[in-house]
């Protein structure tokens, strides 16, 4: 009984030690990785941001300029991250990270690009779940179909206008799909109205969170 | 029978005759979610195998310190701590295929090929034998997902090689190969679906082989018997 109990503590220790070992080695690489790591997610985001708009159209450190908003309508209850891009420090353009809750297979993500004068520059889609060879279209690789959004705004289109043509709307779906354009076309239009309800506020200097 | 005979042995169980994923069977949850392109097959599949030959080392060394009645969860632990290790690695050297197998890597942990050859090998063989049983056990199951992510690349779209750049740098971008011009792709071979009918029809594949190489030996080494019958 006794010995038993002294096994088992025996046991218990061994396995505890092993823990120590292994978290020591897992924490030793997550230190050893870490800076590299962090690089590697910076480049990946600047490459996303500066693939929306024009090289020259701006000229600050687009990572960091950034502002924080709670808008449950656009990211699904997460806190959003708008991306500012600016030019001798004047406004040119937002970076919004969009969700599309209403995909053929869950969320779509998009960032979508708009201008200082409403007009959106550029749309992308950073992931998706939709079928691929049908869904998967409003991929920048695999079709131009993303790029119906360039150039448009409220002034050019009418807000009720914003639908896929099936809806009755004046954009473009693609073949295959109706239902993925349509879930891309809705978060794209309530993003621009979210834009145009805060075109001033999204510019000014992120107030300091305690 | 040489000294290398052992060895030998380990190397063909591991490639053919228990091969993880066609005749084990084990690990099939990575194998179908990734499979659907040679690319992402080769880099999960060099992944596990990188996994298991650590595991297995790290278990063989261990084997005599490490208590049988606690030695299934020092193992879980062991092959944790060697998945998030390279996890974290692989984040932070190959970047971008990490970014597609991202979700996948920590799956490998539920490959149960790996604490399998713990327990039925590396805790009874020396480092020596656990290595390379880990080594060939792991080029199996990467073999495995190889032949069956080139099947469903080139059904499903007609290509092969595609985002090879995600592995091995931006020169082999050209590497792609386009089978089949103007190719519309077969859904079925990239959906979930197709990778169990993708596996299925290798199986059926290394088993009708197997049975082939099994009744040519009868016909040489039995023929003199059947005579004697007659």
């Amino acid at each position: 009984m006794r010995a038993g109990f002294l096994r088992s503590l025996l046991m218990a220790f061994v396995l505890g030690a092993f823990a120590v070992v292994a978290i020591g080695m897992v924490t030793w690489v997550f230190n050893a990785s870490k800076a590299r790591i962090i690089e590697n997610e910076r480049v990946a985001l600047v490459k996303q941001l500066s693939a929306l708009l024009p090289e020259e159209s701006y000229d600050n450190d687009i990572v960091n300029d950034t502002a924080h908003w709670v808008e449950p309508d656009l990211a699904a209850g997460e806190t959003l991250t708008i991306f500012r891009f600016r030019k001798n420090t004047r406004p040119v353009a937002v970076v919004i990270p969009t969700v599309a809750p209403g995909g053929y297979n869950g969320k779509i993500k998009l960032l979508v690009a708009i201008n200082n004068e409403g007009v959106v520059s550029a749309v992308r889609v950073t992931s998706h779940h939709e079928t691929p060879g049908l869904g998967d279209k409003m991929e920048i690789e695999r079709s131009g179909w993303i790029n119906v959004f360039k150039g448009k705004s409220f002034k050019t289109l009418p807000e009720s206008q914003w639908k896929v043509k099936r809806d009755g709307g004046a954009i473009d779906q693609f073949t295959g799909a109706t239902i993925t354009p349509r879930a891309i076309v809705q978060a794209v239009k309530k993003t621009v109205v979210f834009f145009e309800a805060n075109r001033e506020a999204l510019f000014l200097p992120e107030p300091i969170k305690d | 029978m040489t000294m290398w005979t052992p060895y030998r042995q380990i190397i063909t169980e591991g490639l053919w005759t228990n091969n993880q994923a066609f005749v084990a069977l084990l690990g099939l949850c990575p194998l179908l979610a990734v499979s659907n392109t040679l690319i992402n097959s080769l880099g999960l599949g060099l992944a596990t195998t990188m996994t298991l030959v650590c595991s297995n080392v790290t278990v063989s060394v261990l084997r005599k310190v490490i208590p049988s009645e606690i030695r299934l969860p020092i193992f879980v632990l062991v092959i944790a701590a060697i998945v998030t290790a390279i996890e974290l690695m692989m984040k932070a050297y190959f970047f971008e295929l990490y970014k597609v197998l991202g979700i996948f890597i920590p799956l490998i942990v539920t490959n149960c090929a790996i604490i399998g050859r713990a327990e039925s090998y590396a805790s009874k063989h020396s480092p020596p034998k656990a290595f390379l049983d880990g080594l060939f056990m792991g080029l199996g199951f990467t073999l495995a997902l190889v032949l069956l992510g080139s099947v469903r690349e080139i059904l499903g779209t007609g290509t092969l090689f595609s985002d090879a750049a995600l592995m091995f740098g931006e020169s082999a971008v050209s590497w792609k190969v386009i089978l089949f011009e103007d190719y519309s792709g077969m859904l079925l071979a990239i959906l979930p679906p197709g990778a169990f009918i993708g596996l299925g029809l290798l199986i059926a594949l290394k088993n009708s082989m197997d049975f082939q190489v099994k009744l040519h030996r009868k016909v040489f080494s039995v023929q003199p018997l059947d005579k004697g019958n007659e």
